[in-house]
């Protein structure tokens, strides 16, 4: 073991902005690797996927990379993993929002969010916690992250108690954060929610390189 | 509950933070990513980065300037100036900007709302609306509010508030507002253009243009209606810090992030 920090692969498939997640995973410590291609994404510690947008031009560039198995195969084996926003909606089945077919690793659908005074749901807003995760440990309680939005991942009933981390409320309550095993899926951005959103990651990083959580 | 969001801006030309009144006489603020990096510790719920050089001289976006201050703000960041297609709009995204601020270029072509929210979401498409009272009536400009671009100079003969509804229906996820019969006076906002605006779309809305001190952003968002409230040069000489406008929207009953509630503080 060398003094470098844990590897995080980050998957590029030209959802906008890289350079956020990667210099709040660098200031966790993190060695970080943009991969381009299922190949490219190595032996990391960690496997990030980022990315705002629609689902169905994702999921095309996520074929084209040939990230579709891989990501699947990772997770199945209950590998260290971290969706956000787009990156957490396309773990689900189906999106409502072009019709996509998504990677169908959790049970549910990207729905819209219903009832929101403002769509899209753009700003800070609580996440509150439904149960312990180490990824929040050291954040106060509903503390703000920051959110841009129009879209949700809903988990399916019965079954989704097993997987909402927490919930967050914009003319109605949504999922905001999910985890299953290693796998961990949050709807807002930590790598632009300021202190807490890098305390988030460090956490993430930290929980990676440290084995089973 | 979604917080109010207090948004300094950064008037950029050629490298540096300028202000000036009516986007004339200019004066040096200060570095991009320094001035970034300081208003994000200090509270701000987002940075807007305008590259006011850029349309008017006919060139991109300052990539590398972008770079290197969404490398030092871990908060959201906006940008706008001289971005003219889809390929512009991935290029500023991936520099590091989290939206795209379109303009000038959005009234001449409004088909790239539609082409930049097609690719990348309506999430990150904010059309900016620089309006003004129009002297005499004019049938129009029912609403006496009419769109100025080229940085409030030429009036285009489209009303203020029929262009914003449009811009939704292109595909605008938000709209950022600016007085510029108010911007740089310190005079408060135009809340009858605010309300105007904010009484007719869905979609968050951004006032600009006017701030003189912290009643004044609440002002913008009770009568207003606004989501958010930026301001430029009050942040930037000192005269009033986020934190200080962010107390007093609270006392107003206004919810608000704030910054001492977080972690490592």
């Amino acid at each position: 073991m060398t003094a470098a920090g844990p590897r995080v692969a980050v998957v590029d498939y030209g959802a906008g902005n890289l350079v956020s997640i990667e210099q709040a995973l660098t200031a966790a410590g993190a060695v970080v690797h943009r991969a381009v291609t299922a190949d490219e994404i190595g032996e990391p510690d960690l496997v990030v996927v980022p990315g705002v947008g629609a689902a169905a031009p994702a999921m095309d560039r996520l074929r084209e990379g040939g990230f579709v198995e891989p990501l699947r195969e990772w997770i199945a084996a209950d590998r260290p993993f971290l969706g956000i926003c787009l990156g957490l909606q396309l773990l689900f089945e189906g999106s409502d929002e072009d019709g996509a077919v998504t990677l169908g690793i959790l049970p549910g659908r990207t729905v819209r969010l219903t009832g929101a005074p403002t769509l899209p749901h753009i700003g800070w807003n609580q996440v509150v916690r439904r149960r312990a995760h180490r990824a929040f440990d050291g954040i106060a309680p509903a503390a703000d992250f920051y959110f841009v939005h129009s879209y949700v991942g809903a988990p399916a009933r019965p079954g989704a108690d097993d997987v909402i981390l927490a919930e967050t409320e914009h003319g109605s309550t949504f999922v905001s954060a999910v985890a299953r095993g290693r796998l961990l899926g949050v709807q807002f951005h930590p790598e632009r929610s300021g202190a807490n959103g890098l305390r988030f990651v460090a956490n993430v990083v930290a929980g990676a390189a440290g084995g089973a959580s | 509950m979604l917080t109010r969001r207090v948004i300094p801006c950064l008037d950029v030309a050629d490298g540096r933070v300028v202000k000036g009144t009516n986007f004339v006489d200019l004066t040096d603020e200060g570095d991009p990513p320094e001035l970034a990096e300081r208003y994000a510790r200090e509270g701000a719920d987002e940075i807007v980065f305008l590259d006011i050089s850029a349309a008017p001289e006919g060139r991109g976006t300052l990539l590398d300037i972008v770079e290197r201050t969404a490398r030092r703000a871990f908060v959201p960041l906006t940008v706008g100036g001289g971005v003219r297609s889809v390929e512009d709009m991935r290029d500023v995204l991936r520099a590091g900007a989290d939206k795209v601020s379109l303009n000038t270029r959005a009234v001449a072509d409004p088909d790239l709302v539609t082409r930049c929210a097609a690719r990348f979401g309506s999430q990150a498409v904010v059309v900016a609306i620089d309006a003004r009272r129009i002297a005499a009536p004019d049938p129009a400009i029912p609403s006496g509010f009419e769109v100025v671009v080229q940085g409030g100079r030429v009036p285009v003969g489209l009303d203020a508030i029929s262009w914003g509804i449009r811009c939704v229906e292109l595909g605008a996820g938000e709209l950022l507002v600016t007085s510029i019969d108010r911007d740089g006076t310190r005079s408060g906002f135009d809340t009858d253009l605010l309300r105007a605006i904010t009484s007719r779309v869905h979609v968050p809305v951004i006032a600009s243009g006017g701030a003189a001190g912290p009643d004044d952003f609440v002002t913008a968002i009770r009568d207003g209606g606004v989501d958010a409230v930026l301001a430029a040069s009050i942040f930037h000489r000192s005269e009033y810090s986020i934190a200080q406008v962010k107390a007093v929207m609270a006392a107003a009953g206004l919810p608000v992030r704030q910054v001492d509630q977080e972690a490592g503080r």
